[in-house]
């Protein structure tokens, strides 16, 4: 038998579709059934992304969502950076950008945890971006201090800890 | 291109060597996800930010003169070719797609590939034959540290590195072992394995094949979790169930043959006999017969083969591969008819 859709390989699928209670048969080369999608059966596959956007819309915190005290903090819903909207990650189980990381983190926090089991990276550092976290922590330590010996009038020092910074943030420039 | 350099250009390293414990491990395989940063991911970004991307990449590539890559734009590639990369596990059926700005760099082994704008912007991966994890793992950190000599990466101090999908963060680091399991699939052990080995943390799947069958008996076993231990100890991990799953093989094997030598010994018979004359074969049953015949090479069943003709006939009866061969698209049913005369001719000529 000749397929019926190409007319031109032989036929070796023979599909019965029962619908309303009416038989249809149909005989199809493979390569047109595939085409078709009749041999996929059961429609859609399961798909990771089904399984991670249920951890997604999973509302992870013990109170109601339908709380009578309305506190208003519902967490960003828009990546300020990408303009990715939570839903969407929901959706596609991906995030739009670095920062959304940043940016959803209440939800994403607890999101890592719960795939890997943990919410803290202690493997690899990046040599060079690592260097400059470590830069910019040392910065921040320094701001602290001069801020103190501003506070205490101390300005020689507080001048002193200005062009380390300074230093700094040029090294990371 | 003569048949032969046609075949050999369609086999990479990995299938052509041996490597260590190569009686049960075809591969292993360690891929990176990392990203650069103040850049949106690749499912977000615009032309221009893929672009920059790409830029970028190639400036990097373009000072390598140790690994030996070299940046090509997807679409410079021939459809088929793309295909035939996807069974040799060098780019992703995703990446094989047409898109704009997708990029690929390749070294001419093909043991190390990187792709540029998958689901993440930068996706390395280092493949190696038999079970060499920490080998792969520390070329792939070469890798990794040639090109963040000159990328910033996106990066943070508690999350490590970030992915497009949160369930790559972390270390970014998926490491993955190609196993071929005949005989604990045959004594129906390998769902005891499988069980086990899925409750430490780690993925197990049948590579090809849909659902719990798993064609050829080829198994992958991969970390799942990628944030929290460090790469070592995700290696480590993976490493030590690896060499208990291979000890299971090597028993059931053994086991295999004491109790039922002449069984075995027909089955595995019967498999190369219609390996040899066949006219037609779907690789569906070519996977099932060559595993078989795997199988009895491993036992000394069959002496005159060399084991990794397995390892080539896998890639080589795929669909795509018989396509490149033949230079144009086949029917199914021709497929079935140059399948078996591809492997009428490597099992006979040896």
């Amino acid at each position: 038998m000749i397929c019926q859709e190409c007319q031109e390989r032989q036929a070796t699928v023979h599909v019965t579709k029962i619908i309303n209670n009416k038989k249809k048969e149909i005989y199809l080369c493979e390569k047109c059934a595939q085409e078709k999608g009749e041999l996929n059966f059961g429609g859609e596959s399961f798909s990771f992304n089904n399984l991670l956007s249920g951890l997604l819309n999973h509302d992870f915190s013990t109170k109601s969502a339908k709380s009578k005290i309305d506190l208003g903090y519902q967490g960003q819903s828009e990546c300020a950076s990408c303009d990715l909207s939570y839903s969407e990650f929901s959706k596609s189980g991906k995030l739009g950008c670095s920062d959304c990381y940043l940016n959803f983190e209440e939800r994403t926090d607890k999101l890592l945890k719960r795939i890997h089991g943990s919410n803290r990276h202690t493997g690899k550092v990046p040599r060079r971006t690592g260097e400059v976290i470590r830069m910019k922590k040392e910065i921040q330590g320094l701001r602290d201090e001069m801020q103190e010996a501003v506070e205490k009038e101390e300005f020689e020092e507080a001048a002193k800890l200005r062009d380390k910074i300074k230093e700094l943030e040029a090294e990371i420039e | 291109m003569s048949w032969t350099n046609k075949i050999n250009n369609t086999l990479n390293k990995w299938m052509k060597g041996a490597g260590p414990d190569s009686d049960a491990v075809i591969s292993s395989r360690i891929r990176l996800a990392r990203n650069l940063d103040n850049l949106p991911f690749p499912n977000n970004a615009s032309e221009e930010d893929a672009q920059k991307v790409v830029k970028r990449v190639e400036k990097v590539l373009n000072k390598d003169d140790e690994f030996g890559l070299k940046l090509l734009e997807l679409e410079s590639i021939p459809t088929l070719e793309r295909e035939v990369m996807v069974e040799k596990h060098l780019i992703s059926p995703q990446h094989a797609k047409p898109g704009a700005y997708k990029a690929l760099s390749l070294t001419d082994d093909e043991s190390i590939s990187v792709m540029v704008n998958e689901e993440d912007h930068l996706r390395m991966q280092v493949l190696v034959p038999g079970l060499q994890l920490e080998d792969a793992w520390e070329l792939a950190n070469r890798v990794d540290d040639f090109l963040e000599s000159e990328l910033n990466f996106a990066f943070n101090e508690k999350y490590g590195y970030l992915t497009a999908c949160p369930t790559n963060a972390g270390t970014g680091m998926r490491a993955s072992v190609m196993l071929h399991l005949p005989a604990l699939s045959l004594t129906r052990r390998i769902n005891e394995v499988l069980r086990a080995t899925s409750q430490l943390g780690l993925a197990v799947r049948g590579l090809y094949g849909e659902g719990t069958e798993a064609l050829g008996n080829i198994y992958q076993i991969s970390n799942q979790v990628t944030l929290g231990p460090t790469e070592e100890e995700i290696i480590e991990n993976l490493q030590g169930v690896i060499k208990q799953v291979i000890e299971q093989e090597r028993s059931a094997q053994k086991m295999l043959m004491k109790r039922s030598k002449l069984d075995l010994t027909d089955t595995v018979f019967r498999a190369y006999g219609i390996l040899k004359n066949a006219y037609k074969i779907s690789s569906k049953e070519a996977m099932k017969l060559l595993s078989d015949v795997r199988l009895g090479i491993n036992l000394g069943i069959i002496e005159d083969i060399p084991a990794n003709l397995f390892n080539e006939l896998m890639v080589l009866i795929s669909a795509p591969a018989l396509q490149r061969l033949e230079g144009r698209e086949l029917s199914p049913e021709e497929s079935d008819e140059k399948r078996a005369e591809l492997i009428r001719m490597r099992v006979n000529n040896k």
